[in-house]
């Protein structure tokens, strides 16, 4: 199981400072550990769940800025940069790749972030220990895909944020619960008409 | 991407103020009454998006400001329509905690979960289940052995006994011969030959029916079931009992009736796991369909590593598949992550199953980093399974200890994504054969990425384009400079002697940003690889380029320089040789002013009879000579052209040195005494200008204590030299019960 699905910022964001990272869309699977503490409210329980996804989400930015300077290609400037490529070629231009984070810093286990990052966004997953990181990347590259056709996501538009409701049901059909799911291409043609009537609406 | 926009959006939804959310709210209570009971058809549908539309917005107030307005509650979890529902789902994950709602199945944490619910498996709908078994999978209760069993039971039908026709959708209508409906026929494999035997993942049909969905699901948390339910109560486990006997016989399938829920589902896995290796033999005739293969291997061997854990009898069962698949894998290295899941298993159960796991060392330590470095995944993997398996593989697997060239390779092409891996692994690599190869490597790193770099580019770059250093990397003359920097294993020397050379054909390099991040990562690493120093090797191994005063001023050296020595006060006099040599040389209290400072003072408090039998009196008047020249040189004649005057540390730290020398050795008292008061006077209006008031003051003064503390020799001694193991007086015998009595009456006065 995944512990949970996060879309932040990889851009200079002109009202964050330098190395601080905006989260777009974040989703938790199942129990976290914050809920286990019974002596925290409900508020600072949410509120501390909120804190550690704004550190995953600084610590991928952080990945990626250090993989894009050390590949040679420059952090990309949020608005004016983004040429108008379509979604194939974003994607397969995207950088990806993993991060270890240790037990404690910020979840009580370890956990391994696995980020995608297509032009000044990243798509990321936080993974238990023991999960199939070869199935998860796959499973991200789709999550990915779908989120950048149906949100327009190269566009300038706000969908990201307004949509959530596409986000969510993409998750609960290639993600449910936050399982990841072998399938071949029949299952996923199969769930992709169901995303598409959805979509649609 | 990321526009203005959104962020203006966001500004506007974080600052919206009480009276203007209110009406909103009441906006919205309105808008979705009107629609649940308002009119169908088009008026009804405009109405129906406007919902979701302010739903949208709504989500986005909550999720950016965290403010919640109660009366929504009852409406939005009364909402019906697909759309609204997932909507008011994620209104209310943005405003309840997340246990409190019942309604919400994928936010059960797993106390509260109702083991009721488990019952009602065979009726809730295919994307509900998972959110019932994942409850399940955190389960401890006892009183849920039941359920358990049932879920295995469950679990076993849909993995095993799926369908194998293919499901609803294959039926086609025909333009011109009216409706027809076909025959399903079987399901396929991905090369699209007939299936060979049950259901599977990789087996494809037009259509899908549902308990071949249910397959799918199940498969996909087979492992996390098996790995969680490992630890549950409530199934008897008889193999237990067998296990340690390891039968060859039991090699077929035992007979499913007889045996218990849980192990007849390892026998479903098992059997699911290797008809799974076998269709990935198959070549698949979409992309997608390859890559998904390749993930099945991993989970596949994965799940025979559990089965085999839990069951030692099935070794012999499992191991055929695995070395096949080894050996159709190993000569390419494209499924490399597959081969590290092989390893793991034979890292489990080589020894159980008495197979030789040489080779599959020699590929994981050898062939993968030395060709895949650039891999960020396969490196994450592959350091992730040493860090978890290091207590088997540091004794067992000597090529593990001598691969640290090859390791240090993930580490010089991307530090920061794996320097944490490499913090907790470095202890390991530390041995006393391996030592100091180890710490010229570390120190060479940047040289390796800059070489990396080159290596990767070499086949892309004609020769027109190269560069000085690529040049340098091709060409015959300098090859062995670079084969030895990318080496595979430890053994074949500890540095190169023409390190300088290589400096200057890679000088180009320093500002490429591998290796500045490269270089970034070095300080990091040498603190731990000190720290692993002094608790791995023994006292009596000779340290000798250990010692790193050859090497450029870096101050985490030094540091541990000094730390080293301070445990190991018999290694200054094994290196008196080398250490006077550094002392007595005057340009080095210029450019290494740190460094020299800390070795002056080593050998002031080190070099005494006392913690030393062989800290002769010729020793420590050796020693004395060259500091006293070097003192006399730096305070008469003027610095050299071009350098600051020395810093006033550096003469107080001879000073001190001096005295504490001659405290050991009465005859050299005058001497020093003599010098001292000289000194005094050559400070005030000698060669050599002070900066600050301070610092001549400081000289002086310092001059002055040590010059009345050697008139007296005796209680210099003493002072100057401290015991070897630190001030004990309070457990000597002599000593203590003066100090005991003192204390006493002076506690007896107080009363």
């Amino acid at each position: 199981m995944v512990h949970c699905f996060l879309i932040n910022t990889v851009c200079p964001v002109s009202a964050l400072e330098a190395g601080d990272s905006r989260v777009l869309f974040s989703r938790v699977f199942g129990p976290d550990d914050a809920s286990q503490d019974e002596a925290l409210s409900a508020e600072e329980r949410r509120a501390l769940q909120r804190d550690k996804l704004l550190l995953v989400a600084r610590q991928v930015l952080s990945s990626v800025t250090l993989s894009r300077e050390a590949s040679g290609r420059g952090p990309t400037e949020g608005v004016a940069a983004a040429a108008a490529t379509d979604e194939a070629t974003a994607l397969q231009e995207a950088d990806s790749g993993v991060q270890r984070l240790r037990a404690g810093d910020p979840f009580l286990g370890e956990r391994s972030v696995l980020w995608l990052a297509v032009q000044s966004l990243a798509f990321s997953l936080v993974c238990l220990p023991h999960e199939n990181l070869l199935l998860a990347e796959g499973t991200l590259r789709s999550l990915a895909r779908h989120c950048l056709e149906h949100l327009r996501l190269l566009g300038h538009g706000s969908e990201v944020l307004l949509k959530v409701d596409r986000i969510d049901f993409l998750l609960s059909k290639l993600l449910p619960h936050g399982q990841l799911l072998f399938l071949n291409h029949r299952f996923t043609q199969s769930l992709e008409k169901d995303i598409a009537a959805y979509m649609a609406k | 991407m990321y526009s203005h926009g959104s962020e203006s959006l966001l500004k506007q939804a974080r600052d919206i103020q009480d009276a203007e959310m209110a009406k909103f709210c009441s906006r919205m209570v309105k808008q979705t009454q009107a629609r649940d009971q308002g009119p169908q058809g088009l008026q009804g549908r405009d109405q129906g998006l406007e919902a979701v539309d302010s739903l949208q917005r709504l989500h986005l107030i909550l999720a950016a400001s965290g403010r919640l307005h109660q009366r929504l509650l009852a409406l939005l979890l009364s909402s019906s329509g697909e759309q609204l529902q997932v909507l008011c789902a994620a209104v209310l994950r943005e405003t309840a905690p997340p246990s409190d709602h019942k309604l919400n199945y994928s936010q059960c944490s797993g106390g509260r979960f109702e083991g009721s619910a488990l019952g009602r498996l065979g009726e809730t709908p295919r994307a509900d289940v998972p959110s019932h078994i994942h409850a399940a999978l955190s389960i401890t209760s006892p009183s849920l052995a039941d359920h358990v069993t049932l879920l295995n039971k469950k679990l076993i039908d849909w993995l095993r006994y799926a369908s194998t026709q293919q499901g609803g959708g294959a039926s086609s209508v025909g333009f011109f011969n009216g409706p027809r409906i076909r025959q399903p026929g079987p399901v396929t494999e991905l090369d699209g030959g007939p299936s060979g035997d049950f259901f599977t993942v990789l087996c494809v049909a037009q259509g899908f029916t549902e308990d071949q969905w249910m397959n799918a699901h199940a498969f996909s948390l087979l492992r996390p079931w098996l790995l969680a339910s490992s630890a549950a109560p409530g199934d008897n486990d008889r193999s237990d009992v067998d296990g340690s006997v390891v039968s060859m016989v039991s090699a077929t399938s035992s007979s499913s009736r007889l045996l218990a829920p849980r192990e007849r589902l390892r026998e479903k896995s098992f059997l699911y796991a290797q008809r799974l290796i076998e269709q990935s033999d198959r070549k698949a005739l979409k992309r997608a369909d390859s890559e998904l293969q390749k993930a099945c291997l991993v989970e596949a061997v994965l799940i025979l590593d559990q089965v085999c854990l839990e069951d030692v009898s099935q070794v012999f069962r499992a191991f055929p598949a695995v070395k096949a698949l080894y050996g159709r894998l190993s000569p390419e290295l494209g499924a490399a992550r597959v081969l590290l899941a092989v390893a793991q298993f034979y890292l489990n159960h080589g020894e159980t199953a008495a197979v030789d796991c040489e080779p599959v060392w020699r590929l994981v330590f050898g062939r993968l980093p030395a060709e895949l470095f650039n891999d960020p995944h396969l490196a994450h993997s592959l350091l992730r399974f040493t860090r978890l398996h290091l207590h088997h593989l540091q004794p067992r697997v000597v090529q593990y200890t001598q691969a640290f060239p090859n390791l240090l390779k993930f580490l010089a092409w991307d530090s920061p994504a794996v320097l944490e891996d490499f913090v907790d692994l470095l202890p390991s690599l530390v041995t006393p054969g391996t030592a100091v190869e180890l710490l010229h490597s570390l120190l060479d790193l940047p040289c390796l990425s800059a070489t990396l770099v080159l290596q990767l580019r070499s086949p892309k770059t004609s020769s027109e384009e190269a560069s000085l250093s690529l040049e340098a990397f091709r060409s015959p003359a300098h090859r062995g400079l670079f084969l030895f920097l990318l080496r595979a294993e430890a053994g074949s020397g500890d540095t190169i002697a023409r390190l300088a050379t290589l400096h200057r054909l890679l000088a180009e390099a320093a500002d490429w940003p591998r290796v500045v991040q490269a270089a970034q990562a070095v300080p990091v690493l040498l603190h731990v690889y000190f720290n692993a120093v002094v608790t791995v090797t023994p006292a009596s191994h000779t340290h000798t380029s250990v010692l790193p005063l050859s090497f450029p001023p870096h101050r985490v050296l030094s540091f541990h320089l000094l730390r080293f020595c301070k445990l190991r006060p018999s290694l200054v006099v094994d290196q008196s040789h080398e250490l006077l040599e550094f002392a007595g040389t005057t340009a080095n209290a210029f450019s290494k002013e740190a460094v020299f400072t800390d070795v002056v003072w080593l050998l002031g408090e080190v070099l005494s009879g006392g913690s030393d039998p062989r800290c002769s009196v010729e020793l420590i008047t050796s020693c004395f000579e060259s500091l006293e020249a070097v003192l006399f040189e730096v305070t008469s004649s003027a610095p050299p052209p071009g350098e600051e005057p020395v810093a006033p540390r550096v003469i107080t730290s001879l000073m001190s040195a001096l005295a504490k020398l001659a405290s050991r050795s009465h005859d050299l008292i005058p001497r020093v005494s003599l010098f001292l008061s000289k000194l005094r006077a050559a400070a005030r209006g000698g060669a050599v200008v002070w900066s600050r008031e301070e610092d001549l003051v400081a000289i002086v003064t310092r001059g002055e204590e040590l010059c009345s503390l050697l008139r007296l020799p005796g209680v210099a001694q003493s002072v100057l030299t401290p015991p070897p193991r630190g001030p004990r007086w309070h457990r000597d015998l002599n000593v203590a019960p003066s100090l005991q009595l003192r204390a006493l009456s002076g506690l007896a006065l107080l009363h």
